[in-house]
C-alpha cells in the first residue's frame, strides 16, 4: 500500500469535498469547545440510552445521508442531462451510482424509519423505554460506524463501483481491484449488526412491554408494521451477514465462494443477495404503511377502516416478500417453470397491497379531512405509490420483464415505490412527530412549499424515465449518444432532480426557521392524536415517558380517553420509576469496530486484530457490569410534572 | 384552469396524443420480429389493465378528498365505522381476478419464448454463440466457421438460437427490437431465441452493468435476406483471416474493440460455458494485471482499444509494461 493508493487525489470534485469536510470538522470542534458543549454531548447524547434521543440521532444522520445520496443523484443526473457529457468519467460515475444506492437504502431509508420507530414505539405502546436500552445504544453506534466507514471511501482508498447489488464476479478482486469493494462489505457488515439487534429489540419491546390492556389486535398500526418489519429483519439479515462474510473471505483470504476460478458460483451471490434484498424492500416499505395509517386516521378524525384486514395484509405481504426474490433476475434463464412461479408470487403481492390502498381510501371516506403537511404527504403517497405499484405488476410479468429488466423503466418503478412510500413516509412521520421530539411544530406554510415542490420535482424526474426505459435506455450507463434519441426526456428528468434538490433546501430552512420562530407546544397533543404517544404529560416527553402508564381499554386509546373525558395526566399519587443508566461501552466498542473494519479494508491484519481484541474486551467489561439502572424519585417526578403543567 | 373545461380537455387530448405518438416510436414497442412482437403485445395488454386500476384509484381519491375535506357545511361524518367485510371481499376478489387474467398470457408467453417462434419453427435455426468479454461481444457461427467481434449478421425470417456465455463479468445480450434480454454468465450457457422479420440494422448492447467500459459495449445487428446472408458467409469464409489462440487471447484483456471478422471460431480451443477461468489465465499469458484505478499506475494505464489489421492481426495491446 502506497500513499497514492490511500488518499484520493486528482479530482477537483473530491478535493472540494475533502476541503469542506475538513472545514466543517474544524468548525464543529470549535463550536463545541467555544460553547463548552463537550460534556453535554457526551452525557446527554453519546452515552444516552433514552430511546427518544437515540431516535433523534438516527434521524439526524439519516437526513445527512439523504443529503449525501442526493448530491450523488444530482451529479448523476448532471452527467446524463445531455448526450456525450463529460462531467463525470466512467469510473467516477460508477462509484457514485453505487454509493447512491447503498446509502439511500442502508444509511438513509432504514435508519430514518428506525429512528422514527425508536422515538415512537415505546411511547405508542406505553413503555418506559425499549426492552434492551444498552443494545439500542450499541445498535445506533454500529450503524454510525458502518455509515462512517462506508462514507470515507470516497476520500480514502476509493469507493466501491460494482453497484449496490455488487454482483459477482464483477465485485471480485480480479475485476474490481483496490479497497473500494471492501468498504462496501465491511460498512454493511458492521451496520448490519446494529440492524439485526434493533429487530430483536423492537420485537421483544412490542411483545413484552405493552401497557396493561393493550392486546395485540389493539396495537396502533405503526406498532404492528414495526413488529412485522422486525420479524423480517431477524429472518432476512442473517442471510446478508453470511453472504457478505463469504464475499469478504473471497476478497481477503482467497476463498472461492463466488469467484470465477476454482468452481466459485457467481450466481449464488445474486440469489443470496436478493433473498435478503427483497425482504429489505419491505423492511423499508411496511413501516411507511404504518406511518401513513397513523396520519390518515388522525387527520380524517376517524378510526382505521378494516383494521383486521390491514393487519392480515401486512402479515401476507411479509410472508410473500420471502417468496419473490427471483423476479430480480428473471433473465438469468432459470427456466419457464421457475419464472412462472415467481411471476405469480410477485403479482400476488399486489393483492394485499391493493387491499391496504382501498382501506386507506375508505378511512378518509366519511371523515373530516384536514390537509396539514403530514396529511399532504400521506395523501400524495396514494396516487404516486399506485403508479409505482402497477408498473411493479408489469415488471412481474416475466416474459415482458425481459424487455424492462436493467432499463430505466425499472429505475423509475423502484423510485416510485421507494420515494412515494418510504421517503414520503419519512417526511410525513418526521413532521408529524416533530412536536413530540422537539416541542414545536415545523412551520406549516414553508412545509407546504416543500411538499409541492418536492412532489412536482419527483414526478418530473421519474415519470419520463418509464419512457426512456421503453425506448431502450439501460440503467447504469454513464454516457449516451445523440443518435440514441434520449436527450429530451433525460433533460426533463434532470430538471426534476434539481427541483427535488431545491425542495430539500426548503426543508432544511424550515428546520432552522421553526427552531427560531415556531410557537412552543404546551399540550403534548399537537395534532389531536389518537394513540398513546400524544398522552404524555409534556411537550417533550420526560425520559421516563409516562409518570404513570395509562391503562388501555380500547383501540386508539388516547382518542377514547378524550371522548370519555379522562385526563391521563391527572395522577393522585406518583411512584418511583426504574430507569436504565447511561453507558459509554457501545461508543468505545464502536471505535474498535471502526479500527477493525478500516484495517480489514486495507488488509492491514494487525489493525484488524487490535480492533477485534478491543471489541472482545468491551464485551468482557460489559459482562462484569452489574449496574442495572436507578430509580427516579417521586420528588423528581413531581417536579418534572409540575413544570410540564406550568408550561400550559 | 379547472373552471375552463374546454382548455383542460384540449390539454388532456394534447398530452394523450403526444404520449401515444411517443409510444409508437419507442424501441421496445416498435418490434421487428415475432419475439419482440409477443412481448410488445403483452406490454400493451398490461398497460391497458394498469391504466384502468390507476383511473379507479385516482377518481376515488379525488372524490373522497373533495367530498370529505373539513369545511363549514360538512356532511356525513361517521368516525366509528370499523370496516365492511363486503367491500373488503370485493377489493380482494377483483385484484385476484386481475392477477389471474394477467398470469395466463404471461405464463403462455414465458413458455412460448423458450422455443423457436411458432411460425418459423419448421426452419432450422441459425446457431450463434454470443460471448461477452469486458467490454466486447464475440459472435461465433459454428455451423459455418465464422467469428465476428462487435457486429452480428443474421438472415431474416429464420429463428436465431443464441447460446449465451461470458468470459468474465455477467452481461446481458439485448436487442430490444428483436426481443428481450438474457444473461451471459461465465461457466454457464443460457439460450435465447430471437428473430428478425424485416431487413435492417438494429441496435444491440449489453444491458447488464459490467464496469468501466459498460456504456460502450454495443453492437449492430444487420438483418439480411437469406441470399445476401449466404453470400456474406461465403465471402467471409474465403476472405477473412483465421483466428488463432494467441490473437484471441488479446481479446480477453479488458478494453474496447472495433468490428472484426474471422474465418474460424474460438470454439476450437475454448468453450467459456464450461471453462470460467480461461480469460483470467489468458491475462497471465498476455502480461495483464488488474490495477487499482485510483493508484498512480492505474490512472496512467489506458485500456486497449483493439483493431484488426488488413492481414487479420489484432493490434492495440502489447503488454501492460509497454503501456506504462
Amino acid at each position: 500500500m502506497k500513499w497514492d493508493e490511500f488518499i484520493i487525489t486528482g479530482d477537483p470534485l473530491i478535493l472540494g469535498a475533502q476541503i469542506s469536510i475538513l472545514i466543517s470538522a474544524i468548525g464543529a470542534v470549535f463550536v463545541l469547545t467555544y460553547f463548552k458543549k463537550w460534556k453535554w454531548l457526551w452525557d446527554e447524547w453519546i452515552t444516552s440510552v433514552d430511546h427518544k434521543k437515540l431516535g433523534i440521532m438516527y434521524i439526524l444522520i439519516a437526513i445527512l445521508m439523504f443529503f449525501r445520496g442526493g448530491i450523488d443523484a444530482l451529479m448523476m443526473r448532471t452527467q446524463l442531462a445531455a448526450p456525450n457529457m463529460t462531467f463525470l468519467d466512467s469510473l467516477h460515475y460508477n462509484e457514485i451510482f453505487t454509493t447512491h444506492g447503498t446509502i439511500m437504502i442502508i444509511f438513509m431509508a432504514m435508519p430514518f424509519l428506525i429512528g422514527l420507530m425508536n422515538v415512537v414505539i415505546p411511547l405508542q405502546i406505553g413503555a418506559r423505554d425499549v426492552a434492551f436500552p444498552f443494545l439500542n445504544n450499541l445498535s445506533f453506534w454500529t450503524f454510525v460506524i458502518g455509515m462512517g466507514l462506508f462514507n470515507i471511501s470516497f476520500i480514502i482508498g476509493g469507493s466501491p463501483s460494482a453497484g449496490w447489488t455488487s454482483y459477482m464476479p464483477l465485485a471480485s478482486n480480479e475485476l474490481n481491484p483496490g479497497p473500494g469493494q471492501n468498504y462496501y462489505l465491511l460498512g454493511l457488515q458492521i451496520s448490519g449488526i446494529g440492524t439485526l439487534a434493533t429487530g430483536i429489540n423492537m420485537m421483544v419491546t412490542i411483545f413484552k412491554m405493552r401497557a396493561k390492556g393493550m392486546k395485540l389486535m389493539m396495537m396502533p398500526m405503526f406498532t404492528w408494521t414495526t413488529l412485522i418489519t422486525s420479524m423480517i429483519i431477524v429472518l432476512a439479515f442473517p442471510v446478508l451477514t453470511i453472504a457478505l462474510a463469504e464475499m469478504t473471505f473471497d476478497r481477503l483470504f482467497g476463498t472461492h465462494f463466488f469467484n470465477l476460478t476454482n468452481g466459485g458460483m457467481p450466481m449464488l451471490w445474486a440469489n443470496l443477495f436478493w433473498i435478503w434484498g427483497h425482504p429489505e424492500v419491505y423492511i423499508v416499505a411496511l413501516p411507511a404503511f404504518g406511518i401513513f395509517s397513523e396520519i390518515i386516521t388522525t387527520f380524517s378524525k376517524k378510526r382505521l377502516f378494516g383494521y383486521n384486514a390491514m393487519v392480515y395484509s401486512i402479515v401476507a405481504i411479509s410472508v410473500l416478500s420471502f417468496l419473490v426474490w427471483v423476479h430480480h433476475f428473471f433473465t438469468m434463464g432459470s427456466g419457464a417453470v421457475v419464472n412462472s412461479f415467481f411471476s405469480i408470487t410477485t403479482m400476488a403481492i399486489s393483492i394485499p397491497t391493493g387491499v391496504k390502498i382501498f382501506n386507506w381510501l375508505l378511512t378518509m371516506h366519511k371523515g373530516r379531512i384536514t390537509f396539514s403537511t403530514p396529511m399532504l404527504w400521506s395523501v400524495a403517497f396514494i396516487p404516486n405509490f399506485v403508479i409505482g405499484g402497477v408498473t411493479g405488476v408489469m415488471l412481474a410479468m416475466a416474459a415482458a420483464d425481459y424487455q424492462y429488466h436493467n432499463t430505466y423503466f425499472l429505475v423509475s418503478h423502484f423510485h416510485y415505490v421507494l420515494i412515494a412510500a418510504t421517503v414520503f413516509a419519512c417526511f410525513a412521520g418526521f413532521i408529524y412527530w416533530y412536536p413530540k421530539m422537539f416541542g414545536y411544530k415545523l412551520n406549516e406554510r414553508i412545509g407546504k412549499w416543500f411538499f409541492w415542490i418536492f412532489v412536482a420535482g419527483f414526478n418530473i424526474c421519474f415519470f419520463p424515465q418509464y419512457f426512456l426505459g421503453l425506448d431502450g435506455m439501460p440503467r447504469r450507463i454513464h454516457i449516451y449518444g445523440v443518435e440514441d434519441g434520449w436527450f429530451a426526456l433525460n433533460f426533463i428528468s434532470t430538471v426534476g432532480a434539481f427541483i427535488m434538490g431545491l425542495a430539500f433546501i426548503i426543508l432544511v430552512y424550515n428546520i432552522y426557521y421553526s427552531f427560531r420562530y415556531s410557537p412552543r407546544e404546551t399540550t403534548g397533543d399537537a395534532w389531536g392524536g389518537r394513540t398513546l404517544e400524544w398522552a404524555t404529560s409534556s411537550a417533550i416527553p420526560p425520559h421516563y415517558n409516562f409518570a404513570k402508564v395509562p391503562e388501555v381499554t380500547a383501540m386508539d386509546p388516547y382518542w377514547d380517553m378524550k371522548e370519555k373525558g379522562i385526563d391521563p395526566n391527572k395522577i393522585d399519587k406518583y411512584e418511583k420509576i426504574h430507569m436504565p443508566s447511561n453507558t459509554a461501552v457501545p461508543f468505545v466498542m464502536g471505535c474498535f469496530m471502526f479500527l477493525a473494519g478500516f484495517g480489514l479494508v486495507f488488509e492491514w491484519f494487525w489493525m484488524g486484530i487490535v480492533g477485534a481484541i478491543g471489541i472482545f474486551a468491551c464485551m468482557a467489561y460489559r459482562s462484569f457490569d452489574y449496574n442495572d439502572g436507578y430509580y427516579v424519585s417521586v420528588e423528581e417526578i413531581e417536579e418534572t410534572e409540575k413544570r410540564a403543567r406550568e408550561a400550559k | 384552469m379547472l373552471k375552463n373545461g374546454k382548455s383542460l380537455k384540449w390539454l388532456a387530448f394534447l398530452a394523450l396524443s403526444l404520449f401515444l405518438s411517443g409510444c409508437g416510436n419507442m424501441t421496445v414497442l416498435d418490434p421487428k420480429g415475432p419475439v419482440a412482437e409477443s412481448q410488445a403485445w403483452l406490454i400493451w395488454f398490461s398497460i391497458g389493465f394498469m391504466l384502468l386500476i390507476v383511473l379507479v384509484v385516482f377518481i376515488l381519491l379525488t372524490v373522497i378528498l373533495v367530498k370529505y375535506r373539513e369545511r363549514e357545511d360538512h356532511k356525513g361524518y361517521q368516525p366509528e365505522i370499523e370496516g365492511s367485510h363486503k367491500l373488503e371481499i370485493i377489493w380482494t376478489i377483483i385484484p385476484v381476478i386481475i392477477v389471474i387474467i394477467l398470469s395466463v398470457p404471461t405464463i403462455m408467453t414465458i413458455f412460448e419464448l423458450e422455443e423457436a417462434p411458432a411460425a418459423t419453427a419448421h426452419k432450422e435455426p441459425v446457431v450463434v454463440h454470443a460471448t461477452s468479454v469486458n467490454w466486447k461481444w464475440i459472435f461465433s457461427y459454428p455451423e459455418v466457421g465464422i467469428e465476428t467481434v462487435n457486429y452480428l449478421n443474421i438472415p431474416t425470417d429464420r429463428p436465431i438460437l443464441f447460446k449465451l456465455t461470458s468470459a468474465d463479468s455477467m452481461a446481458a445480450l439485448w436487442i430490444p427490437q428483436l426481443g428481450g434480454q438474457k444473461y451471459n454468465m461465465a461457466g454457464m450457457e443460457t439460450q435465447l431465441y430471437l428473430q428478425a422479420n424485416e431487413v435492417g440494422t438494429y441496435a444491440g448492447r449489453n444491458a447488464n452493468y459490467t464496469g468501466e467500459g459498460f456504456s460502450e459495449q454495443k453492437f449492430d445487428v444487420v438483418a439480411l435476406e437469406q441470399g445476401d446472408f449466404d453470400a456474406w458467409v461465403e465471402e467471409t469464409q474465403s476472405d477473412a483471416p483465421e483466428l488463432t489462440q494467441e490473437e484471441y487471447d488479446k481479446l480477453m484483456v479488458p478494453g474496447s474493440s472495433s468490428e472484426m471478422t474471422f474465418s474460424s471460431t474460438h470454439l476450437d480451443w475454448v468453450d467459456h460455458s464450461t471453462d470460467a477461468e480461461y480469460a483470467i489465465n489468458a491475462w497471465e499469458r498476455m502480461g495483464y494485471e488488474p490495477l487499482n484505478p485510483h493508484s498512480r499506475a492505474g490512472k496512467a494505464y489506458e485500456m486497449p482499444a483493439l483493431t484488426q489489421s488488413d492481414s487479420g492481426e489484432i493490434e492495440g495491446f502489447e503488454s501492460q509494461a509497454a503501456n506504462e
